[in-house]
Formats: structure tokens, sequence, C-alpha cells
């Protein structure tokens, strides 16, 4: 049996031990008729031409996990930015861990999405948000939607600033058999709320686990929401990572993505403008070695006038690595007075590495401020020279170099002990020993 | 210390030095001068292990081993410093990083552990503070911004670090103030010492009123042509390189 058919013949088990809303069921059935029609993206598809799945797809996945695992914390410590306190959600194989998790309902919500499914309570937020913004005719998306069950759910009112980051950790054990997951989360910032988020996908074990994320975020009026995304998984993880981000008035939505690790990686990056005075920032920086694989796919709607938006993506491949930026922008012919900004900066370390980068712009308004650069370069020679001559060795020189194009981007990270991890982990990636600061 | 011998080198086919002989010996101050396009920097990028020159003819010893078989980073390793002309604009690397990493790598070639981290920040205050460096401009990025000034003093404030056996300073005048240009010297010559040499190439007289040299030669069409003192600068400040051609 082909692993779609399996997805669509094990779809009626799903809710053998849960209550989902009628609502939430009904939706659900109708993007399982949407998978069903679609299936997997092909490379025949203009935006998956460049990353297949083909190698993915394989019919021995468990799609449901099978019994509640239990990790030590000494053993997955070093996932956590355990140097701060933080707030945390924490799966593991899909199900929630409430030992490794911080969960809390005290003036925000901090919880589960089968809480937010099942429980009355919440069921006027599911049905105002719930598969609101995701697109509905995304295959991978609709498969997601088709199964969402479990994930994280975060809330927070009006004019609340949530005191602590909020870690959103998604363990898979890799002990048994290869696995299928799908997180499906829900973040809601009502006016003028703010949050800072990270999310983690890890897997711990040696079996193939690839996971279909799917996040919709709401960002009311004045909000503020500043996420990062860890990736640096196993050569075994793959990741297709879905965000679905509407911005109202005012509101700032700020998504960094640091992809170090993993076997393929696909981040299907999407913002909609809702308001005026919008600002959307998204950075990544991307290291890459052996034959890893990621796909940055990103979409900035501009649907109103007097918005911006900035994206900054740096690149490193070595070995025989694949990265492709597809940064998409589209400028409706109301949004005027847009200002948006697009940089593709790359680096190939070896010549078996390559980078495919497209920047695509679809303008019609006629007063908009649009620019876009792509590069993709070898080190700077002057530079490796200068470094030289102070006795640096090429090598060395080379990586301090890449370390220095690719921690740029680190400048606008807002946590410092978060900051002070990457920049830790980009220096190791290149081989670079850090100094100090005074 | 340095030795230059009939040396010959070009770059992309040109020949740019037509047969250059130096002789600097250990606790000596010598200066180059010439006009522009005479091969000065040709003759530091030279010394300091540029790959993009090549030697067609003749050699550089160093304490006479012969240069030609080390790279850019060994000649550094050797005692090498080359103060550059137009140093490179690094973002994302902070002075003090890059110091740290230099100093380092130079020790590791000679054998040496790493220079202990507070030791080596109470040398970094001491010698910012002879090139009147403020400590917030070390935490700055790499000549990124710098102004012209403040890269030539941080070229020197590098120099103070590394302490090197042959310094050459090419064009470090130029983009100096007179304050600066004083505070540069006498940064220069507070590392003069009987086992270093000095070499300083500049198209100007002004510097060398600060940084005192034993001997001038004047470079001209990949040639020197003329050597002599210090008064052979002054002359050449006051009757400029018209003369010289006419040496040539």
């Amino acid at each position: 049996m082909e692993f779609k058919e399996k997805l669509l013949s094990s779809h009626f088990t799903l809710d053998e031990n849960i209550e989902i809303f009628e609502s939430v069921q009904q939706i659900r059935a109708e993007a399982l008729k949407v998978f069903e029609k679609k299936g997997f993206p092909s490379k025949k598809e203009e935006s998956w031409k460049y990353t297949s799945l083909q190698g993915l797809i394989r019919s021995d996945y468990a799609i449901f996990p099978k019994a509640e695992k239990t990790i030590k914390i000494s053993k997955v410590k070093k996932y956590f930015l355990y140097d701060t306190d933080t707030y945390k959600v924490v799966f593991i194989d899909g199900v929630y861990n409430p030992f490794l998790s911080d969960t809390t309902h005290d003036g925000l919500d901090v919880c589960l999405m089968s809480a937010a499914l099942t429980k009355p309570k919440y069921q006027k937020l599911i049905d105002t948000y719930f598969d609101q913004i995701a697109p509905q005719e995304e295959s991978l998306t609709a498969l997601n939607t088709s199964y969402a069950r479990e994930g994280a759910y975060i809330y927070i009112p009006k004019s609340v600033v949530a005191e602590k980051p909020i870690e959103i950790i998604h363990f898979a054990s890799g002990d048994e058999t290869a696995l299928w997951l799908q997180p499906r989360n829900l973040i809601v910032l009502d006016q003028n709320a703010q949050c800072q988020i990270i999310e983690k996908h890890q897997s711990l074990g040696d079996h193939p686990v690839v996971t279909n994320n799917v996040t919709e975020i709401f960002l009311h009026k004045d909000a503020f929401l500043d996420y990062y995304k860890l990736q640096n998984d196993l050569p075994t993880a793959s990741l297709i990572d879905n965000t679905y981000i509407s911005q109202e008035q005012n509101s700032h939505a700020s998504v960094h993505t640091f992809s170090f690790g993993g076997k393929l990686v696909r981040n299907n990056l999407n913002f909609y403008h809702k308001g005026q005075h919008v600002l959307s920032t998204l950075k990544g920086v991307t290291i890459l070695e052996d034959k890893q694989h990621v796909d940055h796919s990103t979409l900035v709607h501009h649907a109103h006038p007097n918005c911006e938006s900035h994206q900054d993506y740096k690149g490193i491949y070595s070995e025989r690595s694949e990265g492709v930026f597809n940064g998409k922008i589209l400028v409706d012919k109301i949004a005027q007075k847009t200002n948006a900004f697009q940089q593709s900066n790359n680096i190939l370390i070896d010549d078996k590495a390559t980078i495919n980068t497209k920047p695509q712009l679809e303008i019609f308004a006629d007063d908009v401020k649009c620019s876009h650069g792509c590069t993709i370069g070898q080190l700077d020679e002057e530079a490796l020279f200068y470094l030289r001559t102070r006795g640096i060795p090429k090598k060395e020189a080379k990586g301090l170099l890449t370390y220095a194009f690719a921690n740029n981007v680190l400048q606008s990270v807002q946590l410092p002990s978060l900051k002070k991890r990457i920049n830790q982990q980009i220096a190791n990636k290149l081989g670079v020993n850090l100094g100090f600061e005074i | 210390m340095l030795t230059i011998e009939n040396l010959h080198a070009q770059v992309e086919g040109r020949t740019i030095l037509k047969g250059i002989d130096l002789d600097i010996k250990a606790g000596e101050v010598h200066a180059i001068m010439g006009p522009n396009g005479s091969g000065k920097s040709t003759l530091s990028s030279l010394v300091a292990g540029n790959e993009d020159y090549e030697i067609t003819q003749g050699k550089i010893l160093l304490n006479g081993k012969d240069l030609a078989d080390l790279n850019a980073e060994e000649r550094a390793h050797e005692g090498i410093f080359l103060s550059f002309q137009y140093p490179v604009e690094i973002p994302g690397v902070s002075v003090t990083n890059f110091i740290k990493t230099a100093i380092n790598a130079i020790r590791k070639a000679k054998g040496l552990g790493d220079y202990p981290a507070g030791e080596l920040l109470k040398k970094i205050r001491e010698k910012a503070k002879l090139l009147d460096i403020e400590s917030k401009f070390l935490s700055r990025s790499l000549n990124e911004g710098f102004s012209g000034g403040e890269k030539k003093r941080n070229e020197i404030f590098q120099m103070a670090m590394v302490e090197p056996t042959l310094a050459i300073l090419d064009e470090t005048d130029s983009g100096l103030d007179i304050d600066a240009l004083k505070i540069v010297a006498n940064g220069v010559n507070k590392l003069r010492a009987d086992d270093n040499a000095i070499l300083v190439i500049t198209h100007y007289q002004r510097l060398l009123e600060y940084i005192v040299p034993d001997f001038v030669h004047v470079l001209f069409d990949g040639k020197i042509v003329k050597s002599g003192t210090k008064e052979l600068a002054i002359e050449l400040e006051a009757k400029g390189y018209d003369w010289i051609k006419e040496l040539a």
C-alpha cells in the first residue's frame, strides 16, 4: 500500500480517545479530500521545482505513535534554553510530555492543542482561528489539517507581555520505527500583546522521522511576536515546516530561522497583512554540509498601504549540500507606499554544493519601494590575504570570514542567551575558535 | 635581517619590479620613497606573501631563509608584519577577537599554547592606550565604518600587539591628520629595538619627520635609483620626483 493510501485509510481511527469539536471534524474531513485529490507535491509544481520529497515518501512510517515515551531530562537538557527561565511545551513522538513541560494558564495560555480542540471554553477561539489563515489548497498543509489534534496552543490576551520566552520542542525518540509526525500549532496574540517563541524539532534516535508541521499565528493590532526556529536535527530527520502569519495593523512579526542540520528541510514561511503599518521581518542563517538540503520558501503578501517587510537570508554550503531560496513578495494594487526588501546572500564552499535562489516579485501598486538582491560567491580574496598576513592559516581564515558573514544576522536576536548559543553553534559549525568580548 | 637580491616580479604578465637589491639589518629603519606606480606597494605585497605577484628572478631572504617557500601566514609566523595601505573591512569580527585569533595562531605555529586571556586583555588595554584607542573601538567590527585614520591606527595597534621582527608600513601616513600621524609615529617608535627592523613605504617625507629612518631609498620604475640617509628624503620633498627620473 502506498503511503498516501495508508494516510487516507488510517484517518478514521484518528479520534479514538478524543472528542474533537464537530466544527473541526468537518474542517478536517474537507482537508482530507484536498489531500486525496492533490497528493504529495511533485517537482512538476513550480514551488517544488528544486526540492523533491520522492525519497521521503515511503510506506512504513508509523502515523500514530504507539506508547507514551519518557526521556530522562539529563539526556535532553542541552536542547532546552536551560540557562533561561521559560515556559515549555514538549512532545515526544507527537505525544505531550508533562514532565518536561512547563505550561501555564496564569494570565496567558501556554498549553495544548488537544485541549483547545476539545474543551468547550476554547470552542469560540478555535472557530475564530483554526484553519483560518492556512490556505486550503496546499496539499501538505491540508494533510496536516486532516490529522490535526496535538501541538502547542498559545494565547496571549490583550496588552499582556509574556514574561518568559516560550519553548515548543518536538522530540522524536527514533528508537523503534520510522515516524511521520504532524504537529498542529495555534498562536494568537491579542491587541498589544507580546511574546517570544523558540521552536525546535529534535530527533534522538537512528530511525527516520518526517515532521509535517503547521503553525497558524494571528497578531492583532499592535502585537509583537519574536519567533525563532532552530533547525539542527540529525541526518535521519526531515522537516516540512509550514508557518502562516496573519498581521493586523501596527503589528510586528519577526521570524529567525537557523538551519544547521537535518536531511531535508522545507520552510514555507508566509506573512499576510491585514492592516496598515505592519512590519514583517524574516531572517535566516543556513549552514549545511554533507548531502543536506534546505529550502526556504517565503511569501509576504502586502495587501494594505504603508507596510514594510525585510528579508535577510545568509547561506553557507559545503560538500554536496543543497540550498534553495524562493522569496515571493506580492504587492496588491491597494498597497501603496509598501517598503519591501529582500536579500539572499550565499557562499559555496565546495564545488559540489549548490544553491538555487529565486526572487519573485509581483507588484501591482505603483508607489512602492521594493528591492531584492541575490549573491552567490566565494570568499573575498583580499580579506583572506589580510587575515593570513596576521598569521591566521588559510583554513581558519576562511572559517573566520564565513563566521563573520553568518554572524551578522545575529545582531537582531533579542534573547541574549539564545544569541550566545547560536553564535557558538555557528562557530562550531565553521571550526572557528571564539574569543571573548570586552 | 631582510635581504632582497636582484628581485624581478610581475603581476598579470606586467613586469613591475626590475631588479631590486636591499639589505636591512636588525635595529635599522629603512624608508622607500617613490612616485605613484613605481612599484612600492608591489614590493611590500611580495614580502608579505601576496600570491597575485610572481617573482620571475631573484629572491627575498629573511634571516637567510628564502621566503619563496613560505606562504603569507608562515611569513607572519616568522615575524613579518604588513601594515596595509587599505585595510580590509571585516563585518562580524570584532577587533579584539581578531587580534586574539591572530596572536594565538602565531603562538600555535611556534608550538606555544594560547596567550592567557587575562594577560592578553591587559596587553590590549596597554597598547590601545599607547595609540589613543578607546575600548569601545575594540568591540567594533574590524575596520567596518572606520575612518581612514582609525584604520591606520588600528594597523599599528595590531603591530604593537604582534611585536613583529620586520614591520612594513605601506603608506601608513595617508589619510592621517597631523595629530593622528604623531600618535601613530609614536606607537611605531616605541617598538623600535635592536632586534627588529622597520621598512617604511611612503610617497611623502612628512611621516619620516616622526619616524626617522637610517636609510632612504628611491624607487622608480621598478628599480632603486638612489639610496642615502634621511637627508635624501628632505631633498626629495624639496625637489619633487622629476629629477629622479633623470637618474633612471
